[in-house]
């Protein structure tokens, strides 16, 4: 009982990062229908950021995260106008493997650059871990808490943004129908860049995030946790914004939870899971049914 | 249907030439190891090209698990060579040449067969829910190779003889490329694009949806198979880390640039794409940065269609020089 809700704690923390980052996937899917491979690299810009706001400007750590969220949002924005905004009218797949080409451009562009370059670097540890004993055992540290807290923050922020504001409806209108959306007066571009511009402060925020949590840095760090976040979009429904949270809590949790019981397998057994879900519901947990029109 | 006609007769002429041409070379001692090799690895990505087209620019299917039948094909081709049959060094050649087919038809089967399970449920799912089923058994692919100790686990399956030469690789390069290509231009091709352009209508028409897609899937998963054997026999190892999505993406990437749905395009953009990082050697570390950014100016550019044209236009004229001096 107590491992499993340490567990359970550990698959939450993980979990929210995950959820951060396929919200970013899925907004953008459903704008634009594109899976943004490079958004996973979003994170390691975050996360190199902070670190070297941190370490070689002495910013205090709350400027440094705003830094790194400003800093990949532009960095969002950018990857749509130069790489994906000349393909919008062509076929999905090209848009597809350019943003593998912008992946890699990303990653590699890092490794070279003189100040990030091919080898780990520690993020330093500017939280201060403490922990605090909840039941028995279990503890849970001040990591665990800023993340959550940051998060649901983070998310309740995105949730008005869409709900409440004239952009988040533009962006609600454009993802229900772009054609109709442009007819009705709708800049689309700018509202695609806005949802870049969102998706990436949003993966920033979650490479500092995992930066303080494992502080471990480098150029290909975002490439599995955006796998994993995409596939847990998808697991909740892709373009479902309440599906990308409960698709990325979940594979954070049965991540932890299969690491735990046998760690050489935990990878596969979330895809088994994904299947099988698919299997049953074709759109993820949280999709809208497709309708077919004869 | 005629197979003597012109058109064939002289690409066969061209294939063998280009063939005896670098055999000669090879004999001779003018063409280095290092050249050979990255030959045969781009005759196995255009095998890898082609049989993804089969699946996605035909069959319309979405899929980035391609690299998963490969693994299949490698360790289970290996697992003959070494196991079953025992191949070493030492063999003689009359049993050594007869063994790797085997070995190879073998993995194969084993490819095509797993996609067929595979494909039953999966290919159900639609788009990109379909792509991330496919991407998913690629990575259970993986981590069950990486589990499997007897077959080397996470240090990779060593020791693997060097079956695969020009001779291997060439051939069955040419004789799937036909395969398939026979494949497309059938009865079958032509269901499986119907399915590709409209499924509904396709079914109305009574076209067996679901089989064609089985069919395609599998189809093109043997061929997978068979150059992922001839790689595994090329680089003597077959390790996990080769097979991931990566690879798979690897592989749509040369579908994409080549254009779907088109055989000799993606026979040039996968020759094209394994040699171009190899001259951009020179630029060291930044190979990798040079590499994406071309990658992205093609797909937006999209110059093959330019680069075909400009072929043909050379063909044309060689033609003409031909007849000229020839008279037809």
């Amino acid at each position: 009982m107590e491992q499993f809700l340490s567990q359970l704690i550990n698959g939450l923390q993980i979990g929210t990062i995950y959820a951060l980052i396929a919200l970013g996937y899925t907004m953008v899917y459903g704008i634009i229908k594109l899976i943004n491979f490079a958004h996973g690299d979003l994170i390691m810009i975050g996360s190199y950021v902070a670190y070297l706001s941190i370490v070689h400007f002495g910013v205090p750590f709350p400027v440094a995260f705003l830094l790194a969220m400003l800093f990949c949002a532009l960095a969002g924005v950018l990857m749509d106008r130069i790489a994906y905004r000349p393909l919008r009218h062509r076929p999905r797949l090209e848009a597809l493997i350019t943003a593998m080409g912008v992946s890699l451009f990303i990653e590699h562009g890092a490794r070279n650059l003189p100040f990030i370059g091919p080898s780990f670097r520690r993020f330093p540890d500017v939280v201060g871990v403490k922990s605090y004993p909840l039941v028995s055992s279990v503890v849970v540290t001040n990591v665990q808490i800023l993340n959550v807290v940051v998060a649901v923050v983070l998310m309740v922020i995105l949730q008005y943004i869409i709900r409440r504001t004239k952009i988040g409806m533009a962006m609600r209108a454009v993802s229900l129908d772009l054609e109709a959306a442009k007819l009705m007066g709708i800049d689309v571009d700018r509202v695609i860049a806005v949802t870049f511009a969102i998706g990436g402060c949003l993966a920033g925020a979650a490479g500092v995030l995992m930066g303080v949590a494992y502080p471990r840095l480098s150029p290909y760090m975002g490439v599995m946790p955006g796998l994993k976040a995409f596939v847990a979009a998808v697991f909740g429904g892709i373009g479902s914004i309440p599906g990308a949270v409960v698709g990325g809590v979940l594979m954070g949790v049965v991540e932890t939870f299969a690491t735990a019981a046998y760690s050489q397998v935990a990878e596969g057994v979330f895809f088994v899971v994904l299947v099988a879900v698919l299997l049953f519901r074709p759109t993820g947990l949280l999709g809208e049914p497709i309708a077919e029109k004869v | 249907m005629r197979f003597l006609t012109r058109k064939n007769i002289r690409s066969a002429a061209g294939i063998l030439l280009a063939y005896v041409l670098l055999q000669g070379l090879n004999s001779a001692g003018l063409l280095s190891n290092y050249v050979l090799f990255i030959i045969m690895v781009a005759l196995i990505n255009a095998i890898l090209t082609v049989s993804l087209n089969i699946i996605t620019g035909f069959a319309g299917q979405f899929s980035i698990g391609h690299a998963g039948f490969m693994a299949v094909g490698a360790y289970v081709s290996a697992m003959f060579t070494r196991f079953v049959l025992n191949v070493g060094p030492d063999t003689p050649f009359v049993w050594r040449e007869p063994a790797f087919l085997i070995s190879l038809f073998a993995g194969s089967l084993a490819a095509a067969l797993v996609a067929y399970l595979i494909g039953i449920p999966t290919l159900r799912l639609k788009g990109d829910y379909l792509a991330i089923a496919t991407l998913g058994f690629n990575q259970v692919m993986v981590v069950l190779f990486n589990n499997l100790d007897f077959v080397g686990g996470p240090r990779g399956f060593t020791g693997i003889p060097k079956l695969s030469d020009l001779t291997w690789v060439a051939g069955l390069t040419v004789v799937s490329v036909l395969i398939m290509r026979n494949f497309v231009r059938s009865i079958y091709g032509s269901q499986c694009v119907a399915v590709r352009e409209d499924e509904i209508a396709a079914e109305s028409l009574g076209v067996d949806v679901t089989r064609y897609k089985i069919l395609a899937f599998t189809l093109a998963s043997f061929f997978a198979g068979t150059a992922g054997g001839l790689l595994a026999h090329l680089l003597q190892l077959a390790h996990p880390s080769q097979f991931t999505f990566l690879k798979s993406i690897d592989i749509l990437l040369m579908l994409v640039v080549g254009g779907m749905g088109s055989i000799p395009g993606s026979i040039i953009s996968a020759l094209v794409l394994t040699v171009l990082p190899e001259m951009l050697r020179f630029s060291q570390d930044l190979r990798l940065v040079i590499y994406p950014v071309l990658l992205i100016v093609f797909v937006i550019k999209n110059p093959l269609p330019y680069l075909r044209r400009v072929t043909a236009q050379i063909q044309e004229r060689v033609r003409a020089m031909w007849v000229n001096r020839f008279g037809g």
